[in-house]
C-alpha cells in the first residue's frame, strides 16, 4: 500500500526574499514610503534638506579664509564667482583673525599657556571621577588638590594664597577629627567649621604676607577684566558646576530633613532662587553685592558673578538630587537604620550612591543648562564670546559680519553641550545594574 | 512576685543636648537659626551702613516721578511723561504678552515635533532629532540675537515696497507686511464699538479695558457653556441607549453663530497697514524685538517640550494600546480615550516647568531691546534713578510672584489628576 509516490527527504534551500522586501529597497518601502501620508512627509523632508543644504554648503565653502576685512572678503567672493553679501558667501577671515580672542578674550598673549595648562590639568583631575575604572585610583589626590591649582593658574599671584586656603580645610578637618573623637561629633563639626573660618578670616592674610616676604614664589597676576571668550564661559561653568554639586547635596538633604527650621531655610532658599531669572541674580552681582558687604570691600566682578551663578546652580542641583532621594524606596532608609548606621554613614554608604545614580540625567542637564546660561554675563558687560562678538563687529574691518561669528560660537557651545549629554548616556549605561 | 516599674526618671543634664537624640535635633536647629540670623543681621547691617554712606536711604518715591523714556511696544497707552510706576506696569504686561504667546506656540510646535520624532518615517524622525539637538545645545540668548539678526538682515526695508515695480510685496492679499522694522498685520476695528472702560481714573495704574473685548469674551464663554450642556446631554443619551446623537454641528453652531452676530452688530472690520511715505501706517505693528524674542523662545522651548512629549508617550506601556484595541476602539479613540489621558499625567508637570523657564527666559528681552519688566524696571528706570536696591528687589519679587502663581496652578493640576491609590 504505498500510494505515496514522492516524499521529500531534505529541506529546500531558503529562498532570498523578494527584492522589494529586502535590502535598500525593502527598507525604503518600509520606512519612507509606507502609505501616501508617509510618502508625502518623506518628499517634504527631502525638499527641506535639499533647500537648507543648497543654501548652507556653498556659504560654508566660501574661499575667504585669508581675508583681512569684510570688503576684501567680498572681492575674493566676487573673484570666485560667488555673490557677496548675506545670501552669497561667508567671510571666514574674521574667524581666522579673531578666534584666539574668542577663546581667551584679552588674556595676555604670553600667558596663554596658563589657561591651557589649567584646562589640560582639569582633564587629568576629572579622569579619576569620570572614568574611575580606567585610571589609577591614586590620581584622586590630584583631583582633591586641583580646586586650589585652578584659580592660581588663571589669576596668578603668590603661591601661598591657594596653599593657605587649602590649609584652612586641613586645620578644620584636624580640629573636627580631634574634637569628635574626644568629645562629640556635633561639637567636632562646629569646632572644625569655626577653626577654618578663624584661619581664613583672621590668620591666613597675615600668614600669606609673612610667607610671601620670606619666599616670594608666584606667577604673574592677571586682572579679572582681562578674562574673556570661551575661557570665561568655561571658568564660570566649571566653578559653578563644581561648587553647586556638594552645596546642592547639602541643600537637598536639608530640604528632606526632619529638622523643621533647617528644612524651611532650605526650602526658602531653593524656591527663591528658582523663582527668579538668572539675569536678576546677575544684576545683584553687578550692582548690589558690594552693597551687602562691609563698607570698603570691593571684590571683582568675576568673583561676584561666580558667587551668584553658583547659588543659582545650587538651587537647581538641590531639586534634582531631592528627586533622586525621593525616588529611593523607603526600605533603603529603614534598612540602613536597622543596620545601626548613623545618619551620615547611611547617607554616605547607602543613600547617596543610589540617589546620585538615579539623578545623573538631571545633574548633567543642570550642568548643560548652567554652561549655556554663562552667556548671560554678556548682558552685564563681561566679555564672554557673545560680548566679544559685539566688540569684533564694532571694528571697522569687520563691521557687518553677523553669521560667521554667531555660527562659530554656536558650534563651540554645541560641541561642549552635546559632548556632555553623550557622556551622561555612557555613564547611565555603565552604572546600570539591571534592577531599577 | 516581680513588678515592672517605670524606668527611673532621668534628670536633665546639659550634655544631653549633644548626646541624646531627643534633644540633639533641637540643638542643631537652634544653632542653624542663630547662624542664619547672624548672617542676615550682618548683611542688613552692611547694607544700611553702605546706603547711609552713599546717602541713598531706601525710598520708593521715585515711582511717582515722570519716567521720561518711551516704550514703543505696548498694550496700554503710555507716554514719556507718565511715571516710572506706569512704565513698570507696561513692562510687566509686555513680559506677560511674550510669555503667553511663547508658551502657546512652543506647546504647539513641541507636540508636533515630539510626535514626529516617534514617527516610523526614518527621515522625518532624524530631522526632528537634529532640530531638538540643535536647539537644546545652543544657548537661548544666542538664538535670540541670531533670530534678531536674521530679521534685520534678510527682510526688506519698508522702502522696498514702494514704486511701480517694488522689490518686495505684501503677503496674504496685501494685508501683512514683513519688513526689517517689524511685522505689520491687520488690526481689528469696530465701527459701532462700545468704547473703553476706564479703571483707576487718572492714576499711574489706570487700565483701559475694551468693552468690545469683554462682550466678545462673554459671548464666547456663554457659547462654550451651552456647548458643554449639549455634550453632557449627548453623553446621557449614549449611556442609556448606546447610540450617540450627532451633535458636532450644534456644538460648533452655538459658539460661532452668536459670535458672528455680535461681531456684525459691533461693525467689525480689519484695518490694513498701508505704505505712507517712508513707513507703513495703520494695522498693528509688531516690532522686530518682540518677534525675535517670541520666535526664539518658542523654538528653543519647543525642543524641550518635544522631548517631554516623546518621553510621556513612550512611558505608556504597549499593553494599554493593545487592550484598548481589543475592546474594539478605533485608533483615534484609543489615542484620545486611553493613551493621551495617561500620557498627559506624565507630560503636564514638566511641561509647566518649561512654561516657567520660558517666562524667566523672557527676561533676556533686554538683549534685543524689547521693553519687558526687566527692560523698564531693571533697565532704564534703574539706570536713570540709581535706585539699584529697590529696583532689583522689586524685579525679583515680580518674577517670584509670577513663578509662584504658575507653580500653584501646577500643584492644583497635579492634585486633580493624581492616581487615586489605596
Amino acid at each position: 500500500m504505498t500510494d505515496v509516490s514522492f516524499v521529500r527527504t531534505e529541506m529546500l534551500p531558503e529562498q532570498a526574499p523578494p527584492p522589494t522586501a529586502a535590502g535598500a529597497i525593502g527598507w525604503a518601502r518600509q520606512n519612507l514610503f509606507s502609505g501616501w501620508f508617509n510618502t508625502l512627509l518623506t518628499l517634504a523632508s527631502l525638499a527641506v534638506v535639499y533647500y537648507v543644504l543648497a543654501a548652507i554648503v556653498p556659504w560654508i565653502l566660501s574661499p575667504t579664509f585669508s581675508g583681512t576685512s569684510l570688503s576684501q572678503c567680498r572681492e575674493m567672493l566676487a573673484a570666485a564667482g560667488q555673490e557677496a553679501g548675506h545670501g552669497g558667501g561667508a567671510c571666514w577671515g574674521v574667524i581666522r583673525e579673531r578666534w584666539i580672542q574668542l577663546m581667551f578674550g584679552f588674556y595676555p598673549n604670553h600667558l596663554y599657556w596658563r589657561p591651557i595648562a589649567a584646562f589640560v590639568l582639569l582633564a587629568v583631575a576629572l579622569a579619576p571621577i569620570l572614568f574611575s575604572d580606567k585610571v589609577p585610583a591614586k590620581l584622586i589626590w590630584f583631583s582633591a588638590a586641583y580646586p586650589f591649582i585652578f584659580p592660581w593658574l588663571l589669576w596668578g599671584g603668590t603661591v601661598w594664597g591657594p596653599l593657605s586656603a587649602a590649609g584652612g580645610f586641613v586645620i578644620g578637618f584636624l580640629v573636627y577629627r580631634f574634637v569628635s573623637q574626644s568629645m562629640s561629633e556635633l561639637l567636632g563639626l562646629i569646632g572644625g567649621v569655626l577653626a577654618a573660618l578663624i584661619w581664613w578670616l583672621l590668620l591666613s592674610g597675615i600668614a600669606v604676607s609673612a610667607l610671601d616676604s620670606i619666599l616670594p614664589l608666584g606667577l604673574e597676576p592677571v586682572e579679572s577684566r582681562k578674562f574673556g571668550g570661551f575661557m570665561l564661559s568655561i571658568t564660570i561653568g566649571i566653578v559653578a558646576i563644581a561648587c553647586s554639586l556638594p552645596l546642592g547635596i547639602v541643600m537637598a538633604l536639608g530640604r528632606q530633613s526632619d529638622l523643621m527650621i533647617v528644612k524651611y531655610l532650605c526650602v526658602g532658599f531653593i524656591e527663591f532662587i528658582r523663582g527668579v531669572p538668572l539675569i536678576t541674580l546677575l544684576f545683584v552681582a553687578s550692582t548690589l553685592l558690594n552693597i551687602f558687604m562691609p563698607p570698603g570691600t570691593n571684590f571683582d566682578i568675576i568673583l561676584r558673578v561666580l558667587i551668584m551663578v553658583t547659588l543659582f546652580a545650587t538651587a537647581y542641583m538641590a531639586e534634582v538630587i531631592r528627586g533622586g532621594l525621593a525616588a529611593l524606596p523607603k526600605g533603603q532608609y529603614e534598612g540602613a537604620d536597622s543596620l545601626g548606621l548613623t545618619y551620615w554613614q547611611a547617607q554616605r554608604l547607602i543613600i547617596m550612591p543610589q540617589a546620585l545614580k538615579i539623578s545623573i540625567p538631571g545633574i548633567v542637564s543642570t550642568f548643560i543648562g548652567v554652561f549655556k546660561d554663562t552667556t548671560l554675563v554678556s548682558i552685564i558687560g563681561l566679555l564672554d564670546p557673545l560680548g566679544l562678538s559685539n566688540a569684533i563687529r564694532a571694528d571697522a574691518n569687520w563691521n557687518g559680519i553677523v553669521w560667521e561669528l554667531y555660527g562659530f560660537i554656536a558650534l563651540l557651545f554645541f560641541v561642549f553641550c552635546f559632548g556632555m549629554s553623550r557622556y551622561s548616556m555612557y555613564l547611565e549605561r555603565k552604572l546600570q545594574t539591571g534592577h531599577r | 512576685m516581680t513588678t515592672l516599674s517605670d524606668p527611673p526618671k532621668e534628670q536633665f543634664r546639659l550634655s544631653m543636648l549633644l548626646y541624646d537624640t531627643r534633644y540633639r535635633s533641637g540643638t542643631i536647629q537652634v544653632i542653624a537659626l542663630i547662624g542664619f540670623m547672624l548672617l542676615a543681621a550682618w548683611l542688613i547691617n552692611n547694607t544700611a551702613q553702605n546706603l547711609a554712606e552713599l546717602g541713598k536711604p531706601i525710598d520708593f518715591g521715585f515711582f511717582g516721578e515722570p519716567a521720561s523714556y518711551d516704550i514703543n511696544q505696548r498694550l496700554l497707552e503710555y507716554d514719556s511723561r507718565d511715571t516710572h510706576l506706569r512704565a513698570a506696569l507696561i513692562g510687566l504686561l509686555n513680559t506677560l504678552v511674550v510669555a503667553v504667546l511663547g508658551c502657546a506656540t512652543a506647546t504647539l510646535l513641541g507636540v508636533v515635533i515630539g510626535v514626529l520624532r516617534l514617527s516610523h518615517n526614518w527621515i522625518v524622525a532624524r530631522l526632528m532629532t537634529v532640530y531638538v539637538e540643535m536647539f537644546r545645545n545652543v544657548p537661548v540668548l544666542l538664538w535670540i540675537v541670531f533670530i534678531m539678526a536674521i530679521l534685520i538682515e534678510t527682510l526688506p526695508a519698508p522702502r522696498a515696497f514702494r514704486g511701480e515695480t517694488p522689490e518686495a510685496s505684501m503677503l496674504l492679499g496685501d494685508s501683512v507686511a514683513l519688513t526689517n522694522r517689524g511685522f505689520y498685520i491687520p488690526e481689528p476695528l469696530f465701527s459701532r464699538g462700545l468704547g473703553d472702560i476706564h479703571l483707576f481714573g487718572e492714576a499711574s495704574l489706570r487700565f483701559d479695558v475694551s468693552g468690545n473685548l469683554i462682550l466678545l469674551l462673554a459671548v464666547l464663554i456663554g457659547g462654550v457653556w451651552v456647548s458643554n450642556i449639549i455634550k453632557r446631554r449627548a453623553d446621557r443619551i449614549q449611556e442609556s441607549t448606546g447610540v450617540r446623537p450627532t451633535t458636532w454641528y450644534l456644538r460648533l453652531g452655538v459658539i460661532l453663530v452668536p459670535l458672528a452676530i455680535v461681531l456684525a452688530v459691533l461693525g467689525f472690520h480689519f484695518g490694513y497697514p498701508a505704505l505712507k511715505g517712508f513707513n507703513f501706517q495703520g494695522g498693528t505693528h509688531l516690532r522686530n524685538s518682540l518677534i525675535a524674542l517670541w520666535l526664539a523662545l518658542s523654538l528653543y522651548t519647543a525642543a524641550f517640550i518635544a522631548e517631554i512629549v516623546r518621553a510621556g508617550i513612550m512611558a505608556i506601556s504597549k499593553g494599554q494600546t493593545e487592550a484598548a484595541s481589543a475592546l474594539g476602539l478605533r485608533s483615534n479613540r484609543v489615542m484620545s480615550l486611553v493613551i493621551l489621558p495617561q500620557a498627559l499625567r506624565i507630560i503636564v508637570p514638566p511641561l509647566i516647568s518649561q512654561y516657567l523657564n520660558l517666562t524667566k527666559n523672557s527676561s533676556l528681552a533686554i538683549a534685543v531691546g524689547y521693553m519687558d519688566i526687566t527692560g523698564t524696571l531693571g533697565g532704564i528706570t534703574m539706570n536713570q534713578t540709581g535706585r539699584e536696591l529697590e529696583c532689583v528687589l522689586l524685579l525679583m519679587l515680580v518674577y517670584l510672584a509670577i513663578s509662584l502663581s504658575i507653580s500653584a496652578v501646577m500643584n492644583w493640576y497635579n492634585e486633580s489628576v493624581k492616581l487615586r491609590e489605596r
